[in-house]
């Protein structure tokens, strides 16, 4: 695995992926949640039981085939480290945790950036789930072209509303 | 402008306005703020000086540990401004040097006497859930808290709590206090706010207490320490300036006061504390320059690091600041690289623009009472201090003094709730009602939470703190 802890950021190379053709038929969860820390709630939200856990302490492990894409997992972790993947009609998707302001609206065109707060392309808002009745804290779905990026979006920047 | 206008997870219910005087100016505030905060909020950066030489000083811990926002109010000298609600019309001013005793005879009404049962020391995670235990057995017990509201740390943490799901993994740790505090009315246990417990005499087994002008006496059959933790400070030239604060206290600042500690900040230290304030500093609307860490690895959770990574926040490690400058203000601080033997490296030094400087580079547990009480300490650099020695059931070397929470070991709320229903089981059991069976089952629970490795640290220093 990368030196997470010295840089704070992972590398593609330490995650588990799904299939491609999985990732092309609906969304998919994935976690980058990677240490043991005493944590499970995202076992405990999942519908079908998709996720593994040998212990309170133990990493969370996915099963793509099981997995239906609900987001409650992204929903609930307290890490943010759970995401949701999709290619659909040739354009990559990805649903993100969001909890700051201002909060994108639908059909804006946002800024995608990577594990390291780099910008590495620009994104359309296709949804916003809110998660919590007082909060703005939401999930956000991001669509854009290039599908390889599905990999790497784990952020936005909201570009000034104009309105 | 140190307003928080909008927040993604608060709502700041500040009341209406009121005026105060401070020097001779009016100063507005509102009715839910401190003095300190309302001075804070409307600009002040010093609020007191050294008394010697006379350096610029100001608010450092924001919860009424420190002396640095001492002033004189209505002629009193040495009130500590930040834990003090604000009043119309009330005088303020700084005091430069020792404050000056008051001119005339200041009455103070004579001391009243309480006998408890139980009486519960600090009203944080711990002491609440032990409260709440107690009165669902049918014992009343006392809670004593020095701040305005009950909650401790955890009526400032605005994230998604860790765990498992029966301490509330998942929920805000803002929520969890919530639940609590409503608990606690509902079972019309017995609080007392704003009360500083400040001395133990074991001679007589009396607990002295402060609520405002009152002397207290509390004599009790049973005393549970849940006062949880004190920052720790680090030496580093400037670490008095104004604008270098307790990262607790701008997390106060901002998630309680809905007050911008500063506009571009430094954290010093990548544990749990530091990375999530950092986290919370963004979503307060303040940029954060940089974290630095002394260690070569982030020492808090990763998942918490990936959060400020992800919104391009440097975290740096095996580097720490070298010094803070500025005037009546931090305006900048200097960072410096670190070897493998933490010795800085020659000429390594950068100046980074920055108006705060936050300190989250540990907690040292709130031990003194327990010291004065006569419950014999041991030093455990696992546990973050000097910690009473105790039992399994957390009673100490004193049969009538128990503890739980951050007091015992500096840990995570999670355990300090199952701490808080572990000792109050155990002097349930003193008392004579049959808790083996809760005994056992919290034990159990928090065995589970310390099984990982970030339990192994916790594990070892009960070992060298624990009898029997
Ligand atoms: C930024 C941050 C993030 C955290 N995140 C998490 C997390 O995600 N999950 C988790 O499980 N834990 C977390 N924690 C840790 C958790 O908040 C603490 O471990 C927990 O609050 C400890 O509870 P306690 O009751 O022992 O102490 P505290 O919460 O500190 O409460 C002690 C109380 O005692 C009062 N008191 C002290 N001395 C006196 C006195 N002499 N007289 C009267 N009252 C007194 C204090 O005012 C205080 O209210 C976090 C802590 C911080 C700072
Ligand atoms: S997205 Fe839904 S189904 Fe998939 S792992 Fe998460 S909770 Fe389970
Ligand atoms: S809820 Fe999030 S942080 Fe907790 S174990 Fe699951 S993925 Fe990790």
């Amino acid at each position: 695995m990368s030196d997470y802890l010295r840089t704070g950021y992972l590398d593609v190379s330490d995650l588990e992926f799904p299939d491609e053709d999985i990732v092309k038929q609906h969304f998919v969860a994935v976690t980058e949640c990677v240490q043991e820390i005493p944590c499970n709630p995202c076992v405990e939200s999942c519908p079908v039981s998709a996720i593994k856990m040998d212990g309170i302490n133990g990493i969370p492990h996915i099963d793509f085939e099981k997995c239906i894409g609900c987001g409650n997992c992204v929903a609930v972790c307290p890490g943010l480290a759970m995401f949701l993947v999709n290619i659909k009609e040739g354009k990559g998707r990805v649903s993100l945790p969001y909890e700051m302001l201002p909060l994108p609206n639908k059909g804006d065109t946002v800024n995608l950036l990577d594990r390291e707060g780099k910008k590495v392309g620009i994104g359309t808002v296709i949804g916003i789930r809110q998660i919590e009745k007082d909060t703005t804290s939401s999930v956000i779905t991001v669509e854009f072209d290039d599908t390889s990026l599905i990999k790497v979006v784990r952020n936005i920047e909201v570009v000034k509303n104009e309105r | 402008m140190r307003e928080i206008k909008s927040h993604p997870i608060l709502h700041f219910d500040r009341g209406g306005q009121i005026e105060f005087s401070f020097e001779g100016k009016k100063i507005s505030a509102y009715q839910s703020e401190t003095v300190a905060m309302a001075l804070y909020r409307n600009g002040l950066n010093v609020f007191s000086e050294s008394s010697k030489l006379h350096r610029p000083r100001g608010m450092f811990c924001a919860i009424g540990k420190c002396s640095s926002c001492m002033m004189r109010v209505n002629g009193v000298p040495n009130v500590c401004t930040c834990i003090l609600p604000v009043r119309e019309g009330m005088q303020v001013e700084r005091q430069f040097g020792l404050g000056e005793k008051p001119s005339g005879v200041v009455h103070f009404p004579p001391p009243v006497e309480r006998k408890e049962t139980v009486t519960i020391i600090g009203g944080g995670p711990a002491g609440l859930s032990a409260a709440i235990v107690f009165a669902e057995n049918g014992v009343k017990p006392l809670v004593i808290e020095q701040n305005p509201s009950l909650g401790g740390q955890l009526i400032k943490q605005t994230h998604k709590f860790f765990g498992s799901k029966n301490e509330g993994a998942g929920i805000r740790g803002i929520k969890i206090a919530e639940e609590m505090i409503q608990k606690v009315k509902k079972l019309e246990i017995p609080t007392l706010t704003r009360s500083s417990a400040f001395g133990f005499y074991p001679e007589t087994g009396t607990l002295g207490v402060f609520k405002e002008n009152q002397y207290i006496k509390v004599h009790s059959d049973y005393y549970l320490f849940a006062t949880g933790a004190a920052e720790r400070m680090i030496p580093f030239e400037g670490n008095d300036l104004p604008g270098v604060f307790g990262a607790g206290a701008a997390q106060t600042m901002m998630n309680i006061f809905g007050i911008r500690p500063g506009n571009r900040v430094l954290m010093v230290g990548a544990g749990n504390v530091g990375l999530i304030i950092s986290y919370q500093l963004l979503q307060a609307g303040v940029e954060v320059a940089g974290v630095v860490e002394a260690a070569p690895r982030i020492g808090g959770y990763f998942v918490h690091a990936a959060k400020l990574r992800r919104f391009g926040v440097p975290i740096i490690t095996s580097t720490t600041i070298k010094r803070a400058i500025g005037a009546t203000r931090v305006e900048k601080a200097v960072i410096v690289s670190l070897d493998d033997k933490f010795n800085e490296i020659p000429n390594s030094e950068k100046e980074w623009d920055v108006d705060t400087v936050c300190l989250s580079t540990g907690l040292i547990p709130s031990v003194t009472l327990l010291a004065q009480a006569g419950c014999k300490m041991k030093y455990s650099p696992y546990l973050s201090g000097y910690v009473p020695i105790r039992n399994k059931n957390l009673m100490t070397t004193k049969e009538n003094i128990f503890i739980a929470g951050d007091v015992s070991g500096v840990e995570e709320a999670s355990t300090a709730i199952l701490e808080g229903k572990l000792a109050a089981y155990s002097i349930l059991k003193k008392m004579g009602k049959n808790t083996d069976v809760q005994i056992d089952e919290t034990r159990r629970e928090l065995e589970k939470l310390r099984s990982g490795p970030f339990g192994v640290k916790i594990l070892k220093g009960l070992q060298e703190v624990q009898y029997e």
